[in-house]
């Protein structure tokens, strides 16, 4: 009975391996071309690794287009981090309000940002290109780091975690005379730290990701984030530099990766939030 | 408490709200309802304000006796008929499995997420590798297996939207698994098990206890599902710009043709409106059926 188990077990094991490999593929695809030359990249069978794999592809896209892509990920970099930064901190004095102060308007304010969290990007995209415009900021990365300060989704994530906190420490705070922006920096924020790694983390990926406003707010080649400039290199270059295309596509995958394989357990739950409350 | 924290205390809570509220004012709030007001003009870049004329709802209207407009709505609709059955139709499958009967769950369960974190163009570049008519692995794999018709997929004008499809269904396969991980691990082992006692065999099992009880995941995941569908974007944008013709033209894309390369901005906004009624229609309908289904737990 017991050796039948474990012989289904390693069965079923082997089929999800199987599925899951299937799944991971396209990747594996992307990187292993990514350092082939052009003329190896469609060899059938597709061999996991050439003789001449040389990282020659990644100095050309990296040092040797116009612009390189150097500038790209320095965009990028600029934009995610200064967005997450922004976000984390209004999202936690935002979050500890809704969740630990009394205030009028409360449970009415709340509820507004509940419903923008379901505003789909389609609808603002217009009105923001306008508002930009207006504001001097279309065609700055300022365009795509200002809306990106705050999220509700963040405030609402941040709240979530708050609410659970007990109350019995912020009155002890309170006893010991201590400022309300004290009991939320000594004593509330340090207890909150999970949460805040998910809303970072989260933050950092969509911000990274980001393909729709960097697509309509940009339009200075210098200032394209990492998206916008390999979809421009894929126009451009297209089939004469696919290996190339596959250097610029990891470029953009990589520090995603890294974030997933040191926090994917913050990522996987916070993207499925929403599922487990039922 | 002194008197002058007291003072204090009554504008404390709006210190803590202000700046993620003015952020909030000035990039949604604002926005949405100035996209409201701009739905219901003429809209133009070029003309500017002056030029636009108040037409009342005609770009609501318009948008119905257009066939672009249809036709981008057909799309998307059979882009949710098959995509979303498929995703949660396997993600059913794989779940239960990787929930409990086999060894590496949680790396698998990484590889499957992996496509549903990845950047969309970095997708679309991979895939437009494998989608290659002549040379790309799939028509690679299917002219060794003796087929000598194959289809031209992105390029394709019958398979162009089934492409799209299907890197669709890739991307949000892990996420849908993962939920329902989630949900199989709300239920308890007891009832498998007094299951298994009274002779149900696995399949039984999957069909009276798993299915059930997975309801209301199940109907979470639908209604996820819907609305992300009708946000497809990048995947069409990058692989086939909509084309060819108008064979993967959708909603979300279709918008972003409107208001940035014709610059009927007026128009656009008004199915971004539509979009986000919609969804808020779908929504609200969600709320409602929980509620009943927490009512009859």
């Amino acid at each position: 009975m017991k050796t039948k188990l474990i012989i289904r077990k390693l069965i079923l094991s082997i089929i999800m391996l199987v599925l899951a490999l299937l799944v991971v593929y396209p990747f594996v695809l992307m990187f292993t071309s990514s350092f082939k030359p052009l003329n190896e990249i469609y060899q059938y069978p597709p061999k996991l690794w050439s003789e001449n794999a040389s990282l020659i592809n990644y100095k050309k896209v990296l040092f040797e287009q116009n612009p390189p892509f150097w500038k790209y990920v320095n965009n990028t970099m600029i934009v995610t981090l200064i967005s997450v930064a922004g976000t984390i901190i209004t999202a936690s004095l935002g979050g500890y309000a809704f969740a630990k102060m009394k205030f009028k308007g409360r449970d009415a304010l709340f509820l507004l940002y509940l419903a923008t969290m379901m505003v789909p990007f389609q609808a603002l995209m217009v009105p923001q290109f306008l508002l930009f415009k207006t504001l001097g900021i279309f065609n700055t990365l300022g365009a795509l780091i200002f809306p990106r300060l705050f999220t509700p989704l963040g405030t609402f994530l941040m709240r979530q975690y708050f609410t659970d906190i007990p109350n019995e420490i912020i009155e002890a705070g309170e006893i010991d005379g201590a400022s309300e922006f004290k009991i939320f920096r000594a004593l509330v924020f340090p207890l909150a730290k999970p949460a805040a790694a998910t809303v970072v983390i989260l933050n950092f990926v969509w911000r990274w990701n980001d393909y729709e406003a960097p697509l309509i707010f940009i339009s200075s080649k210098n200032l394209y984030t990492l998206t916008v400039g390999l979809t421009n290199f894929i126009d451009d270059a297209g089939m004469a530099a696919e290996n190339m295309v596959m250097s610029g596509a990891v470029i953009a995958t990589i520090p995603i990766l890294i974030i997933y394989i040191m926090g994917q357990k913050y990522i996987i739950e916070g993207m499925t939030a929403g599922s487990v409350k039922g | 408490m002194t008197e002058k924290r007291r003072r204090w205390g009554k504008l404390t809570p709006y210190l803590f709200i202000a700046p993620n509220f003015i952020g909030f004012i000035i990039f949604i709030l604002i926005p949405v309802i100035y996209s409201l007001v701009v739905s219901f003009t003429d809209f133009n870049i070029f003309k500017g304000f002056g030029a636009a004329t108040f037409i009342g709802l005609r770009n609501y209207s318009n948008m119905f006796l257009d066939p672009g407009f249809l036709h981008s709505l057909k799309n998307n609709l059979m882009y949710a008929a098959v995509t979303i059955p498929s995703m949660m139709g396997l993600a059913l499958l794989i779940a239960p499995v990787l929930n409990k009967n086999v060894y590496f769950s949680k790396l698998l369960r990484a590889m499957f997420f992996l496509p549903y974190i990845t950047s969309i163009v970095a997708i679309a570049a991979i895939w437009k590798m494998i989608f290659n008519p002549s040379q790309g692995i799939l028509n690679q794999i299917l002219f060794s297996l003796g087929f000598q018709k194959v289809p031209g997929w992105i390029g394709d004008l019958k398979w162009a939207l089934p492409s799209i499809m299907i890197v669709g269904i890739w991307i949000g396969l892990g996420y849908n698994v993962v939920v329902y991980m989630s949900g199989l691990q709300g239920i308890s082992t007891e009832l498998y098990e007094s299951a298994r006692i009274d002779g149900a065999n696995g399949g039984q099992i999957f069909r009276y206890v798993t299915i059930p009880l997975l309801q209301s995941t199940t109907f979470f995941l639908l209604i996820t599902n819907v609305i992300n569908s009708f946000q497809v974007f990048g995947t069409v944008n990058i692989l086939t710009g909509g084309g060819p013709g108008n064979a993967t033209e959708v909603l979300a894309h279709y918008m972003y043709i409107n208001g940035f390369k014709f610059n009927k901005m007026g128009y656009a906004s008004a199915q971004g409106w539509f979009l986000l009624l919609l969804i808020f229609a779908i929504t609200l309908f969600q709320w409602r059926m929980q509620k009943k289904y927490e009512e009859t737990m």
